[in-house]
This record gives structure tokens, C-alpha cells and sequence, in this order.
């Protein structure tokens, strides 16, 4: 790994990263020449629509994928070039990850697939276990602990990725859609646990189709066709002089402003 | 307003004060407590146009107070309100227009108006979340009514985002 030869305050730091995937003769390139930083203790979102490369940005990021072209740091360091192993390691040690897909290991129970990144990355098996059931009580799942994720709901399999990836209290938390898959009281335990993580100083990277958990991050990255089209801070809205919408949340804030 | 007084009014019969204080139960903090001038101009109102009827209640060593009542004619308003469906989502949306009609003279980029109009939906679902983590005591009304803010914003976001993806 080599230094940055400019000081980067930014956790993760991305630059001019391409992603192109071959596929029979052609190829699609999903992500296309975006920069991205990250700042220790940010809440970032990633939004767009479908197709528009958010889940490849996030594993290329992440390590999960190599990067076509283009530089990634992660705290400081150059990251783009580094092995599989090289990069397993470093996420064991820094990086949680949630997958849309949820990817928990299915011959072992709820509770082993949290504790396990913790006990790879050296906590003893009390610290391991008194994490673990810090995050399923507060998730709501602690009646599960002992349960292969088969028998478990989409959502409740959602909540244990979650768990999983919170457990080494990593430096960075990169999820991929972690309330796509659950009702809203659900989501609302979701929300809970990423707003305590966050104030808690948890730098979040998330995709998502959620607006509420944009309400709840600190910046909005909106991507299309591979590309950012905006990177915006979320700002508390000021009501707008003057205009009267007949809909609930114009009235709403009608009331309110 | 003029429909919810009569409301809780259909109830038992109130003064102004009392209204306002069922109204703050009822809708929390998600409804910002009405000005009671407010309320009292609106009764004023509703007995001038027969809704509702006044009576002074004498009150030791303090100026009387009026007690209000729903009359016949209000109660036949309030139910005609109440059965009556809602108007649903415009058809006809201000930015909309501007977004179909700003590009054509030249006047404003598309993605940048989407951006824009983007940002503040953000801002309005910051306000509305910040509203939800201070609810944990808030009445089933109260929450409600910002769940279903919250809910309209998240389909405006996905059309906008519809609209980002036909016209851009
Ligand atoms: N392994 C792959 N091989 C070939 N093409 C791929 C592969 N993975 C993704 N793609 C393509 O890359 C593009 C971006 O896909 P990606 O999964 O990143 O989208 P997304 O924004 O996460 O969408 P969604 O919101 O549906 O999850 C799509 O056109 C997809 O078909
Ligand atoms: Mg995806």
C-alpha cells in the first residue's frame, strides 16, 4: 500500500472509479467514472433508480469487486490494487457490510452469524456475545438468536445482516438496501438503530430507495446511468413563502412553519 | 379549522378555550397548537352563519364566558363533511410545468430543476424525521399524521424520479 501524497481526512475516497463488466461479446460499464469521499462519521446515501449502478459502486468500494480503473483510499490508504485476501482482511478489520441479498450463512444459527466477524476480528467470546445480544434486542430479534436464517423472514434475515455488519463496530458500514425488504414498523427499528449508530460517530455508506433514510443522512448521492448526477447535503427545509399546496404534507407544513 | 370545531363540538358542547386544548390532545405536536384568537374569530364566524349558538356562563370574578353549542344546521354541515371523500392528487402540478415547459425556452436545465426540487423534498423528510424521533409519546393521531407526510413525500421523490428517467 502506498501513502496518499496529499493528507485525506476522508474515510473512504473515490476517483474516477469504472466499473465495466463483460458479458457475452459487449459489455456494460455500470459505473462510470465517479468520485466520492466519504468524510469520518458521515451518513451518506446512495439513491437512483433501478439499473443505475448503485449496488456495483458499493461492492466495487467495498472490495467485493475489483475496480476496472480508478483509485480507491480507505483511511489514507490505496486500496484499488489489493488482493482478495488483502482486501478480506481489511474489511474484517474496518469494514461491515450489508448485501441486498443478505448473504447470512445458512448452517449456522442467527446468533453465530453476528458473533463471527467479531471473533475473526479478535474480540473474546464474552465480548462477541454481549455485542450480539446488544443488536438483536435492539433489531427485535432476539427470539430468533438461536434459529438458522432459513426459517427466518426476509425481513427478519435483513435485521441479522444488519446486526452482522454492526457488530465489530467497523469503521466504515456499507449497506445495500438493508430496509428494502421490511414493513414499516420494521424499518422503523432499522431507522432507529442507523440514527443511534450514526450519532454514535458510525460512518455510513447505504443505498437506497428509501426517502426516509435520506431524511436521516447527512448528504444525498443520487446516481443515474452509472453516473453521479447530484451530491447534495440534506438541509432542513425552510417553508416557502407564499405557496399553499392542497396535499397533506402542504398542509402539514402549513401548520408547522 | 371551521370543520374541526364543529367536530368537537358534535361532542359536548365547549368554550374556546377547551376546544383548543382538545385539539392539542388530539393531533400533538404533529398540529401546532391554533392561536386562540384564531379560534375565536372562527366561532364568531360559524354563529353568524347559524353552525353553531353562544351562551354566557356566569363565572365569580371573572367575565363570563360564552359556551358553544352545535346547531341543527351545523350538525347537517358537519355530516355532509364527514361523508364526503377528499379531492386526490392534482393532476395538474406546478412543477410540473415548469419542469416540461422551462427547458423548451431555454430558460433552465432539466436535471438541474429535478436536483433542485429534490434537495428541498430531502429537507421537508428531515423535518419530518426529526418530527418522528421526538414522537415516542405522541398520540396515535399525531403520528399518524406525520407517517402519512412522510409517505406522500416518498411518492412525489419516486415520480420525480420517473420524471428524471422519461425527460432527462
Ligand atoms: N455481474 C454482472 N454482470 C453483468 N452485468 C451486471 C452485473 N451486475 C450488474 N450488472 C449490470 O450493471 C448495471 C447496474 O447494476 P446494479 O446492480 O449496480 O444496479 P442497482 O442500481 O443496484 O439496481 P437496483 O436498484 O435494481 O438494485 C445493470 O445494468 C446490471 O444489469
Ligand atoms: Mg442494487
Amino acid at each position: 500500500m502506498r501513502q496518499d501524497p496529499e493528507p485525506c481526512t476522508a474515510l473512504l475516497r473515490a476517483r474516477g472509479l469504472v466499473k465495466e463488466y463483460k458479458s457475452g461479446g459487449g459489455s456494460v460499464e455500470a459505473v462510470r467514472g465517479v468520485d466520492l469521499e466519504v468524510g469520518a462519521g458521515e451518513f451518506v446515501a446512495i439513491m437512483g433508480p433501478s439499473g443505475s449502478g448503485k449496488s456495483t459502486l458499493l461492492h466495487v468500494l467495498g472490495g467485493l469487486e475489483p475496480a476496472t480503473r480508478g483509485e480507491i483510499w480507505l483511511r489514507g490508504k490505496r486500496a484499488d490494487g489489493l488482493s482478495p485476501s488483502a482486501w478480506a482482511v481489511l474489511r474484517r478489520r474496518h469494514v461491515g457490510f450489508v448485501f441486498q441479498f443478505f448473504n447470512l450463512l445458512s448452517t449456522m444459527t442467527v446468533a453465530d452469524n453476528v458473533e463471527l466477524p467479531a471473533l475473526l476480528a479478535g474480540a473474546t467470546p464474552k465480548q462477541a456475545r454481549k455485542r450480539r445480544e446488544e443488536l438483536l434486542a435492539e433489531l427485535g430479534i432476539t427470539a430468533k438468536a438461536d434459529a438458522p436464517p432459513s426459517r427466518l423472514s426476509g425481513g427478519e434475515q435483513q435485521r441479522v445482516a444488519l446486526a452482522r455488519a454492526l457488530a465489530n463496530e467497523p469503521s466504515l458500514l456499507l449497506a445495500d438496501e438493508p430496509t428494502g425488504n421490511l414493513d414499516s414498523a420494521n424499518t422503523n427499528d432499522v431507522l432507529r438503530l442507523l440514527r443511534r449508530a450514526h450519532a454514535g460517530g458510525q460512518t455510513i455508506l447505504m443505498v437506497t430507495h428509501d426517502a426516509k433514510v435520506a431524511g436521516l443522512a447527512d448528504r444525498v448521492v443520487n446516481l443515474f446511468d452509472g453516473m453521479i448526477a447530484d451530491d447534495a447535503r440534506v438541509v432542513p427545509a425552510q417553508r416557502l413563502k407564499g405557496q399553499r399546496r392542497e396535499t397533506a404534507i402542504g398542509n402539514f407544513l402549513e401548520l408547522s412553519g | 379549522m371551521r370543520q374541526p370545531l364543529l367536530a368537537l363540538l358534535a361532542k359536548e358542547p365547549a368554550h374556546g378555550y377547551e376546544l383548543k386544548l382538545a385539539l392539542e390532545q388530539t393531533f400533538g405536536q404533529a398540529y401546532p397548537s391554533p392561536n386562540i384568537g384564531q379560534i375565536y374569530v372562527t366561532l364568531k364566524r360559524l354563529e353568524q352563519d347559524g353552525l353553531v349558538r353562544s351562551q354566557d356562563v356566569e363565572q365569580d370574578s371573572r367575565p363570563n364566558k360564552k359556551v358553544y353549542e352545535l346547531t341543527e344546521a351545523g350538525r347537517g354541515l358537519l355530516a355532509a363533511w364527514v361523508t364526503e371523500p377528499i379531492d386526490g392528487p392534482r393532476v395538474r402540478d406546478e412543477f410540473f410545468m415548469k419542469l416540461v415547459l422551462a427547458p423548451l425556452a431555454g430558460l433552465a436545465d432539466r436535471m438541474e430543476l429535478i436536483n433542485s426540487q429534490r434537495r428541498h423534498y430531502f429537507g421537508i423528510m428531515r423535518n419530518l424525521m426529526d418530527m418522528q424521533a421526538g414522537m415516542d409519546r405522541a398520540t396515535p393521531a399525531a403520528r399518524l399524521l406525520v407517517e402519512g407526510a412522510v409517505l406522500h413525500l416518498q411518492a412525489d421523490l419516486d415520480w420525480l424520479e420517473r420524471c428524471q428517467e422519461e425527460l432527462v
